[in-house]
């Protein structure tokens, strides 16, 4: 969206005047906040701005932004948000969702979504856990998770939402924890900025029913030696020392140390997140170890709003039809006497 | 069978029913819609049904195969396609056998005989020719040729295949029904010829066969009768002849255009509410977004989120998927947003019989949601009237801020009539309840006191920022609320917001006799069933049989109560199993409704109902 902003917000314009009522601790509010922080940075007015979620704890997230905002059904925010986007393609349109919201009971509408390519933007935050039904496996539990609907551990084995959704066409996908607020800001001004799609998924801790669940990746202690953080054009280093990269062997990738073995920084796989095949994209999702954050997929392409736009101004060109008289009293009439 | 020869005679007749039948292949709806465009072209009122099977192709010849359309067209008011024929044109064995019981006796039938070969006469059951088995004498049979005839006015055409010389025999047919019924075949020739544009060669064969079919008619001393409809007594104007479904389309499209919003359509492709859909796609010229959604409740909550946006927007579907829909329903009621839903109903419960028509889903349009949860549901009752009930629930929408039901049924969404076309400048205002400017202690629920509708307030303006949702909210601020005694002041006044669209809404009146013994009472599509069985009555001297048909079903109109007061016995005919009496059991307790229901995926025969009449009219 690109509109003049002439009013300087700060976060506390998207505040809303209702009492946060997550748990203690949680994820949640690190990413409101950020959400807080990075919309005065996008250039967008404030009453241009949508939140529409589905069910679930993230789902509480518009009640709490001073924008436009609705609390939907169960699953169903990607086809509210679809139609809010294609009512008025102005808007600047956010689907907040979590990981059962948006991959069992509403699986559907999120592949679609992400296919169609409406310029909106998806949080999806991932706890690999049902939250508000208290603790339930989602699909994206692990296989053995015990909880409380699998007491001797969960047998469905789960999701990878980015390996799902770049198979469903994803253009743009981000994953970030959900302790890292600077990232998170910064790439939900760029999801904002991608004219199609942008899907990004937060790593969100569950202090109650999962906790600790992306510790291993999250934990400030081994964050560095665990992650690592793409951005486009750079090379894929990680590790504390930064010492740590990734180069391609055959057709798997693999963790290097430069210095060792003769290998370089030059050496290095580049990230081109704007590279149309996503097969890298995909492998990188995929990469256990080190665990890939930031914007892995950013292809542009055609939106369906532009599709859409370009078909109804040819129709428009081309047809007789003003008003809907000019359609009601065409063709075979008669007169009757 | 008729073998004398009869001198030709012309006949004017009020009223005849013509039903052509074949393979889903034949092309029976193209001539059955040829015949009823060309005679309302000439003044005959008309309606029309087609019936078809739910198979694209079924297996060529079979019974279950067989595709059919009936037109009733006359030279008085026809309200119905009509119950049994004048005239049956069955293109193959199959088609005979499945139709025969509806042609009255001593009328006629025209068969292909080219198609009675052994091999159809098996796929059709039967064990022995019914052109050679004296099971046909109490009809006037025309036995032709068609095939061969057909074949026979090709055989200077060239380059044409084989299968396209065999598919139009279905236009021998109909030039043969022009000449019976003095029609000319001119209208049909340029349908030809516009439809065809680019290929000549099937203009000029489709041609050729029509008027091959029209003159060997002619020529034909075997030809029982020659009959003709006189223009009927219609009030003066602009017609065209319409389908129930595609009226519904345009009254959306008028209702867009006269309230000055853009239309949003989310939809997903269900028989029969699929042509709406068709329609709609075709009108992007007049801003029209329609967008096929992934599934049912998609397609509904597209809607939801484009009127939200500040669309006049609606969802179209039938009864499976309008169980779909419930619960996102059930959110546009409690975020109290226009929303129009249309059902064109269907034979159910589950999957039932898709193709076919019932009334079974009101219902479910009443009460088919979570919690109390009360939205207006109205119902169009002809195919005409669908354009003005499309424009009505648009209009109770926008202007009551909920979602309206609106109820079709495949009985009047595929069938055709004439509509006296209307301009959208002669259409009543449609108000809405958006505000764009910042008050004083504004509230997202802030209510019109008279109507109780809510203020719209559209994503883009500023300073009115604001979050709904699907649990309950505060009565003032519009905040999450779970105060006990708001939920309960909060469902009251949504109910009370429905209720109060009576005063909104026209009253009820009845036909033919304002009091007397029996009051015949229905809804929705049986209109031109109930209407012309009450009217025949009446012209028989049972002037003591009132008829009222309701469009308005939640809320019924004010009046119910005093015109049911007026007749001693009363009668709800539906195509269900008595729902709406149940209905009118729940508002009126202190009287007793009877019931007249049928459930055959068929529309009511006039003479089931006229007997019954009469016998209650006693």
């Amino acid at each position: 969206m690109e509109t003049t902003v002439t009013k300087k917000y700060t976060f506390k314009d998207f505040a809303s005047d209702q009492e946060v009522r997550w748990c203690p601790g949680c994820d949640d509010y690190v990413i409101l906040r950020s959400m807080q922080k990075a919309l005065p940075e996008m250039g967008v007015k404030k009453e241009d701005v949508v939140f529409i979620s589905g069910i679930g704890c993230s789902s509480r997230f518009p009640y709490y932004m001073d924008t436009y905002g609705m609390h939907g059904i169960h699953g169903r925010a990607p086809a509210i948000a679809t139609g809010v986007k294609l009512a008025n393609p102005d808007l600047s349109v956010w689907i907040i969702t979590g990981d059962g919201d948006a991959m069992a009971i509403g699986g559907n509408h999120f592949i679609h979504l992400l296919r169609r390519n409406i310029d909106l933007n998806i949080i999806l935050f991932n706890n690999e856990i049902y939250g508000l039904t208290k603790g339930q496996f989602s699909p994206t539990s692990l296989v053995g998770q015990k909880t409380k609907s699998s007491p001797y551990g969960n047998t469905q084995p789960p999701f990878s939402p980015g390996e799902l959704a770049i198979g469903a066409q994803a253009r743009f996908f981000a994953r970030i924890g959900g302790n890292t607020p600077k990232e998170m800001t910064d790439i939900f001004i760029q999801s904002e900025k991608f004219k199609g799609t942008a899907l990004v998924e937060i790593l969100q801790n569950c202090v109650i029913f999962n906790d600790g669940c992306f510790t291993q990746y999250t934990d400030k202690a081994v964050r560095a030696d665990k992650q690592l953080f793409v951005e486009h054009g750079k090379p894929m280093i990680f590790g504390k020392e930064r010492d740590k990269g990734l180069v391609l062997n055959g057709l798997k990738l693999e963790v290097v140390t430069i210095g060792e073995n003769g290998i370089t920084q030059e050496d290095l796989l580049v990230h081109n997140a704007k590279e149309q095949d996503p097969t890298l994209h995909q492998m990188l999702v995929r990469l256990e170890y080190p665990l890939v954050t930031g914007i892995i997929r950013s292809f542009d392409d055609v939106t369906l709003e532009e599709r859409e736009d370009d078909l109804t101004a040819a129709v428009k060109y081309n047809s007789k039809f003003v008003k809907t008289d000019d359609l009601f009293f065409s063709g075979e009439t008669y007169e009757v006497k | 069978m008729l073998t004398e020869k009869i001198e030709p005679q012309i006949e004017a007749l009020e009223a005849v029913i013509i039903r052509f039948v074949g393979d889903s292949g034949d092309g029976m709806q193209l001539t059955g819609t040829q015949f009823s465009d060309t005679s309302a072209m000439f003044g005959n009122d008309i309606a029309t049904f087609p019936n078809y099977p739910s198979e694209i192709r079924a297996p060529q010849g079979s019974l279950y195969g067989v595709s059919g359309f009936q037109v009733h067209i006359g030279s008085v008011e026809i309200s119905t396609p009509g119950d049994n024929v004048d005239l049956l044109v069955a293109m193959n064995p199959a088609g005979l056998k499945t139709n025969l019981h509806a042609v009255k006796p001593g009328h006629t039938i025209i068969v292909d005989t080219d198609s009675f070969t052994k091999k159809n006469l098996e796929k059709a059951l039967y064990e022995s020719n019914p052109l050679e088995d004296g099971s046909l004498e109490n009809y006037r049979v025309i036995e032709v040729a068609m095939t061969t005839l057909t074949r026979e006015a090709l055989k200077d055409v060239e380059g044409l295949e084989n299968k396209i010389i065999t598919r139009s025999k279905n236009m021998f047919a109909l030039g043969m029904v022009y000449w019976m019924y003095d029609r000319s075949t001119e209208h049909t020739i340029e349908f030809f010829n516009k439809k065809f544009k680019t290929k000549p060669s099937i203009i000029e064969a489709n041609s050729k066969v029509l008027k091959a079919g029209f003159y060997f008619a002619e020529t034909l001393e075997l030809i029982p009768n020659s009959y003709t409809i006189l223009p009927a007594k219609m009030n003066p104007g602009t017609y065209r002849i319409i389908m129930g479904n595609t009226a519904t389309a345009w009254g959306f499209l008028a209702a867009a255009e006269k309230s000055g919003l853009e239309l949003f359509l989310g939809s997903y492709p269900i028989t029969p509410a699929t042509d709406i859909l068709h329609e709609l796609v075709k009108h992007k010229h007049f801003g029209v977004k329609a967008f096929q959604a992934e599934d049912e409740i998609a397609g509904i909550s597209s809607a939801i989120g484009a009127s939200f946006a500040g669309d006049l927007a609606l969802t179209t579907t039938s009864g499976p998927g309008l169980a779909l829909k419930g619960e996102a329903l059930g959110l546009a009621m409690m975020v109290e947003l226009p929303l129009v839903v249309v059902n064109v109903q269907r034979g159910g419960p589950s999957t039932g019989l898709p193709t076919k028509t019932e009334q079974s889903d009101l219902l479910q349009a009443m009460y088919g949601r979570n919690g109390e949860s009360p939205v207006i549901v109205i119902a169009a009752s002809t195919p005409s009237n669908c354009f003005d009930y499309a424009f009505e629930a648009s209009k109770l929408a926008l202007e009551h801020m909920t979602p309206v039901v609106l109820l079709s049924d495949g009985y009047i969404a595929n069938g055709s009539a004439p509509w006296k076309i209307k301009s959208v400048k002669d259409m009543p205002d449609i108000k809405n309840n958006k505000i764009t400017e910042v008050k004083e202690n504004w509230h997202p629920y802030d209510r019109n006191e008279e109507s109780l509708a809510r203020n719209w307030a559209i994503p883009g303006t500023e300073g009115l920022e604001h979050r709904i949702g699907g649990l309950e909210k505060d009565k003032v601020t519009g905040n999450v609320s779970y105060v006990p005694e708001n939920h309960e002041y909060m469902t009251k006044i949504r109910a009370e917001k429905i209720k109060r669209v009576q005063n909104y809404i026209p009253d009820i009146t009845t036909e033919f006799a304002d009091e007397g013994n029996l009051l015949v009472v229905g809804w929705g599509g049986t209109y031109g069933s109930l209407h012309s069985a009450v009217k025949q009555l009446n012209e028989e001297g049972h002037t003591n049989i009132g008829f009222a048909h309701f469009n308005y079903i939640n809320p019924l109109p004010k009046n119910t109560e005093a015109l049911l007061k007026k007749f001693k016995k009363i009668i709800v005919c539906e195509l269900n199993n008595g729902q709406f009496a149940k209905v009118l059991r729940i508002n009126f307790s202190g009287y007793k409704f009877l019931q007249f229901n049928k459930i055959q995926g068929l529309p009511f025969a006039n003479s089931e109902l006229t007997e019954k009449f009469k016998n209650l009219a006693k």
